[in-house]
């Protein structure tokens, strides 16, 4: 085990930086370095290197960092691995959004932020409320009770989701689905701009918070007794949360169990300090579905899978695992 | 020296339309050690979460130094006064030594590091609770007293002249029981700290405090110097029980011992 919590981070980074040099060159095509650098050979792969792979390469990185800091506040915040705004309901309810706007087709953008990404938030605050009206009303509401309310959640907005494409024509219900299944395929520079500054905001947030974070760690009444503001700081969270969530989902799709999985063996690899872990969870994220969307290129090229019907795959078994340990000894962070 | 730090008045709570304060009024006296005792479910906890503002209650006043409590932000009041909490099985994923520096919070600016004072408050407040042993290992990896050391020493760290503590010595063997509050008479007289202790080791609340407050039923029914708990039936009525009490060989206290079952 290494204890330098700083060398750790800077381990990463190198094999971060690794896979975003490396990810933009493999796929249907395999592009060379070379055919790259050298202005006068193949315009078609460079093409396909800057136009397509780059923007594609950059925003799972974004993503994978935005969705793994979300999750590893809500991780901390509910002190349980298994509460993440995927499965409290908080994806769904941005997913619900964002098939609403396909549906209800208006074109529209404020102060330069897409449609979709407005109503995706919108339905990301709808869960987000919901979850934390259950969370006040109920002192002491067991995580336990929670998930239960997530997978309420969830379904609540599944079936909205169901309706919305059972009214829309073929079309519109095909790019809901598709999009449902999330995915880096149809991206492209546009939308990098169009999703960075919730996620800026919304992480700058928390790397600000991550003494805060720490507190929350010791539980509720422990961080207040020690001066931490706690309803004030847990809206700046839930508001953070859901402004990267949301960013990330009205792009991308609900891309699952990202936010479960990495902030969780991030824990692992660096304990519990969150000012070392905020860190870790950004550039492992980033890198890890960097990685998934690149197995989702290649596995049974020339078909792409969906990257989230591959997240979902490795994260499900995961879900278990950690269900499994945390009955065993009832610590589940 | 008989200044007033709480002066709590008419303070009523409820769980759920459950009333557990109800118009309860009590002075807390500035550098006491203080007891409070009750039976189970009397509301003792939710009276110390009330002065730390984890509960807010919606009837009464509370002043800290004649300032209403709402008026104080919440740093300022962990500047002022610190928590024990009842010892749980909670996941403490840090060693004591982070454990202690998170005590500092309320002293921390969010554009500074940690300075030398804070560095000073934890070393000293090791070194007063004697763990300083412990300060690498893992709190999850600490036996129940150690940890609870590593509480008070954390109380301690945070640095207010105020330490309050949810039963501190309950599962804890004789040893580490009476460890826990050797530190606490010590803070207490060499540091003028005022300590407020919720117990249910009344021989231990007359033997090492100087006040005693019993609240049953959300109401305080006794308050008084310790040496007079044991008088005029007050804890048979308390508890509902007959006590069988005898003078202290070395103090001359009249403190508890159990009864004999035939
Ligand atoms: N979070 C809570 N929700 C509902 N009831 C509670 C809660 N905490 C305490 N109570 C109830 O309030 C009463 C007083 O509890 P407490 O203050 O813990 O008593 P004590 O510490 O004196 O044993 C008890 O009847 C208890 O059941
Ligand atoms: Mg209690």
């Amino acid at each position: 085990m290494i204890k330098n919590k700083k060398v750790i981070l800077v381990l990463f980074s190198l094999l971060a930086l690794a896979v975003l040099a490396l990810a933009p060159l493999i796929g249907m095509e395999t592009i060379s370095f070379n055919s790259i650098l050298n202005p006068n050979l193949d315009n078609i792969k460079r093409d396909i290197f800057w136009r397509i792979r780059v923007p594609r390469v950059l925003i799972a990185f974004i993503s994978g960092s935005a969705l793994a800091i979300s999750g590893m506040t809500f991780q901390s915040m509910f002190r349980n691995s298994l509460a993440t705004p995927f499965t409290l309901g908080v994806s769904s309810g941005a997913a619900f959004g964002a098939a609403l706007y396909v549906k209800v087709g208006i074109l529209f953008s404020i102060l330069g932020v897409a449609g979709q990404t407005v109503f995706a938030f919108l339905g990301a605050l709808i869960s987000i409320v919901i979850i934390y009206v259950l969370s006040k009303i109920k002192k002491g509401f067991s995580v336990g009770t929670m998930l239960l309310a997530g997978v309420a959640i969830n379904f609540f907005f599944s079936s909205f989701i169901l309706f919305i494409q059972f009214i829309s024509d073929f079309t519109q219900s095909f790019s809901i689905m598709r999009w449902l299944m999330g995915g880096f395929e149809i991206v492209g520079y546009s939308d990098i701009y169009n999703i960075l500054p919730f996620i800026l905001v919304g992480s700058t947030i928390i790397i600000f918070l991550s003494t805060e974070l720490n507190l929350l760690a010791l539980g509720e009444d422990i961080a207040i007794s020690r001066g931490v503001s706690l309803s004030k700081i847990k809206n700046i969270l839930f508001f953070a949360t859901s402004l990267m969530v949301s960013g990330v989902i009205s792009v991308v799709g609900p891309i699952g169990f990202v936010g479960m999985m990495v902030p969780h063996i991030s824990r692992l690899i660096i304990g519990a300090d969150h000012r070392y872990l905020v860190f870790l969870n950004i550039i492992f994220g980033g890198a890890f579905l960097v990685l998934c969307d690149t197995l989702s290129r290649v596995l049974i090229a020339p078909v792409e899978i969906p990257v989230g019907v591959i997240t979902a795959l490795l994260g499900g078994p995961f879900f278990i695992w950690l269900l499994i340990k945390s009955s065993n000894n009832n610590q589940v962070i | 020296m008989n200044e007033i730090l709480f002066d709590i008045k008419n303070l009523s709570f409820s769980f759920d339309k459950k009333k557990v304060l109800n118009s309860l009024s009590l002075n807390i006296t500035k550098a006491d050690f203080l007891s409070i005792i009750g039976p189970n479910g009397g509301g003792k906890t939710t009276l110390v979460k009330c002065l730390i503002r984890i509960y807010k209650p919606p009837i009464g006043t509370i002043l800290l130094n004649n300032i209403p409590l709402e008026k104080i932000s919440q740093k300022e009041l962990a500047k002022q006064i610190s928590y024990v909490p009842q010892i749980s099985e909670n996941n403490f994923p840090f060693t004591a030594k982070e454990f202690l520096m998170l005590a500092r919070y309320p002293h921390l600016s969010r554009f500074t590091s940690i300075s030398a004072n804070d560095k000073k408050a934890v070393t000293e407040a090791f070194d007063i609770t004697n763990t300083n042993h412990l300060s690498d290992r893992h709190m999850n990896t600490l036996s129940g007293g150690e940890k609870q050391m590593i509480f008070i020493a954390a109380a301690l760290a945070q640095g207010g002249d105020v330490i309050i503590l949810d039963e501190p010595a309950t599962f804890l063997d004789p040893k580490h029981e009476h460890d826990i509050y050797k530190i606490l008479r010590k803070i207490h007289l060499q540091k003028k700290k005022t300590i407020v202790s919720v117990t249910h080791n009344i021989n231990s609340a007359i033997l090492y405090s100087d006040k005693i407050a019993i609240l049953k039923n959300g109401e305080i029914d006794f308050y008084g110097n310790s040496d007079q708990v044991t008088k005029d039936g007050i804890l048979e009525k308390t508890y509902d029980k007959k006590f069988t009490f005898i003078k202290h060989p070395s103090c001359n206290k009249s403190i508890i011992v159990p009864e004999v079952i035939q």
